[in-house]
């Protein structure tokens, strides 16, 4: 299944200077039991963005029309906890490409890679400027270039180098997945059967 | 120079290294659960591919299943549709399943390793981050997303960039009241739940080597809650002692030429990590978390740090924590009030867990004011909790024995802790609404969780129990 392949974007953003967003804030365990990957969208931050009886909490920035835009901008160490993709299908869902973070945790990073959202880790310097320059201005404004590994306060011009690896950046470039990819190795994942210790 | 445990089993893995990009790296076992399973079967039956090695897979359903009257129907429809969803796909495709009351029904990281599908020397995943569980085992066990999961039904491989490597050694000897939980709280609260982030960590030491398997599960277990990719303990004979006879540990002639092998499974004298860190087990005492993050721990018998120890941009986090906790900085633990009392899950839901908490309260009654929910890991847990007569010793000092799942440690069935209330778990998480929004989760030990369960109050466990 080919995922959408990803391209230079320039938007406004999401701030969302928390740290340790964990993954039971980004999809709460009880919105698990579907059986397809539709609909997480809608309850993206659920406790954190609804009221008990369901209506939009005031003070959640995702209920703060001041705010928008593909790219949602979080504290350190954001996706700690589960290894639900169900949370990398919710940021899908909604509708950001990327999450830009001075840390992930490692499944989460592995999660959002898998559906096509990038994960862009700055330094924390960086970090502290984009939210100072979205403090100034609600739509100031970020770019990110994955062909040159580079992101962009535009308010102020500062760019900065991201990692990610040749192998990961050609899928996302191209809109390959690994699934396809592993499908292709049948000869040599056998081979590898026939000589290993057998359990 | 020398090999690590990690790198031995890692390397003999590897079916294909990509260039600037992830090992293919093979898996002997794949465990499955109904939550994060569908959508990967859904995705090879859109591809018209089916699953490569169905006999390398093990099914159980565990986080949607009620804890009382498994007998029935499960009541929630959405919840029954993915259980039943699982059970279509393990049909349909060959798998091995241990369904609602099967007798091997329970938690899939109490079933692997209680029926011996855990060995030494595996690459073992799973969709469910506490996979790191296994790793007790001197296995490489890591929990893995849905898209993972496909990969393995599909190829029995899946991609992974090759972690760094960490070794923890807790050396010394522990001191009375003194649990691997304790210790796994103390290492998370010393590294952060972000500590172990890129690292694949081997627990060492003369305090870990003491360990029964149960108590080494606990602290694999909760490796990821540091951001570590998995947790592992080098097998020696505590493990070859408690997989021997179990139903799918080798036997006869495989048995010796399979320990012979497991043997080898250590991290060689010259070997070197990337990060080592060495912890004494005396200065470990029972611990608590105060905080929304496994890493916001204490010993019970501290306060919560003041603001002021809180670095400058981490206050705001931590102040957010405070409030949704009703605590504040500085608050001495022991004598916050206790609501429920849950006693389970993956990381001490085991028959030692049930023991220790009957131990400690016997003789004394569960506090009024407090609810307690004891939930076994499996069917086989809670088949030998009724043959030792803990039920019965439950029961005598107020408390009652449900049926195995995953139960409050996330949530999912009706085993819900009520907003505003506070609950000490033996679970692995106190994020924000974990145990049910709004609820608020204190982490602790099974001994430190009887202390609270008759005291009705968070309680040293060393203060009221012969230890």
């Amino acid at each position: 299944m080919p995922i959408d392949k990803f391209v230079t974007v320039q938007t406004s953003f999401v701030p969302m200077p928390i740290e340790n967003v964990d993954t039971d804030q980004i999809i709460p365990a009880r919105f698990l039991k579907a059986t397809t990957k539709d609909g997480f969208g809608d309850n993206l931050f659920y406790d954190w963005r609804y009221e008990k009886d369901g209506s939009p909490k005031a003070g959640f920035v995702l209920n703060n029309p001041a705010y928008s835009g593909t790219v949602l901008v979080a504290g350190k160490n954001f996706g700690s906890g589960s290894s639900r993709e169900h949370a990398a299908w919710a940021i899908a869902g909604y509708g950001f490409k990327a999450v830009v973070s001075s840390f992930f945790a490692d499944i989460f990073r592995g999660n959002s890679l898998n559906n096509g959202v990038l994960p862009v880790q700055v330094s924390e310097t960086f970090l502290a400027g984009l939210f100072k320059a979205v403090d100034a201005d609600n739509k100031a404004e970020v770019k990110i270039d994955l062909e040159n590994q580079t992101i962009t306060n535009v308010s102020t011009g500062e760019s900065e180098g991201f990692e990610i690896n040749s192998y990961k950046k050609n899928c996302l470039m191209n809109g390959y997945d690994d699934i396809d990819y592993l499908l292709s190795l049948g000869e040599e994942i056998e081979a590898y059967e026939a000589q290993a210790v057998k359990f | 120079m020398g090999k690590t445990l990690f790198d031995k089993i890692w390397d003999s893995h590897v079916v294909k290294t990509i260039d600037d990009g992830p090992n293919v790296l093979y898996i002997d076992r794949h465990f499955i659960h109904e939550v994060t399973s569908p959508q990967a079967f859904g995705g090879i039956k859109a591809r018209g591919g089916k699953v490569a090695r169905p006999s390398q897979v093990i099914a159980t359903p565990d986080h949607n299943i009620p804890t009382v009257n498994q007998h029935l129907t499960i009541q929630d429809e959405l919840s029954r549709h993915q259980v039943e969803t699982l059970k279509k796909n393990c049909e349909e495709n060959g798998i091995t399943m241990y369904g609602l009351n099967h007798p091997y029904n329970g938690i899939v990281h109490v079933v692997g390793p209680e029926l011996g599908i855990t060995q030494p020397g595996m690459t073992i995943v799973c969709g469910d981050s506490h996979t790191s569980t296994h790793g007790a085992f001197g296995s490489i066990a890591f929990g893995i997303g849905t898209s993972e999961v496909e990969m393995a039904l599909a190829t029995q491989c899946i991609m992974q960039p090759k972690p760094k490597s960490m070794r923890i050694n807790i050396e010394g000897e522990l001191g009375k009241g003194v649990t691997s939980k304790d210790i796994i709280l103390y290492i998370i609260s010393k590294l952060s739940t972000g500590g172990g982030t890129g690292y694949f960590v081997e627990f060492a030491g003369s305090a870990i080597r003491s360990l029964s398997m149960e108590a080494r599960m606990t602290v694999c277990n909760m490796s990821i809650e540091m951001g570590a990719r998995g947790g592992m303990i080098a097998p020696d004979e505590t493990t070859f002692e408690y997989i021997k006879g179990r139903e799918q540990a080798p036997k006869g002639e495989a048995w010796d030429k399979a320990v012979a092998y497991w043997k080898s499974l250590v991290t060689d004298a010259d070997a070197k990590f990337d990060k080592e860190l060495t912890f004494d087990g005396a200065d470990i005492e029972p611990m608590i978390t105060y905080g929304t993050n496994p890493g916001m721990g204490a010993k019970v018998c501290e306060y919560i740090p003041t603001l002021d120890s809180i670095e400058d941009s981490s206050q705001g986090s931590f102040q957010k924590s405070m409030e949704y906790m009703g605590f504040k900085a500085g608050d001495k633990l022991e004598g916050k009030q206790v609501d429920y009392v849950f006693v389970g899950s993956c990381t001490n839901g085991r028959i030692e867990d049930l023991r220790a908490f009957c131990e400690a309260v016997k003789g004394k009654q569960k506090a009024e004011s407090v609810t307690a929910w004891i939930v076994p890991g499996s069917k086989q847990v809670e088949k030998q909790a009724i043959e030792e007569g803990l039920k019965e010793q439950l029961e005598a000092a107020g408390f009652e024995l449900r049926q195995p799942g995953c139960s409050a440690c996330l949530a999912m069935n009706d085993d819900k802790i009520p907003a505003g209330k506070y609950a000490v778990a033996t679970s692995n998480r106190n994020f924000e609404g974990r145990q049910g929004p709004g609820s608020r989760t204190m982490l602790a030990s099974p001994l430190t969780a009887a202390a609270a369960a008759v005291t009705g109050v968070v309680t040293d466990p060393r203060t009221i129990f012969n230890l």
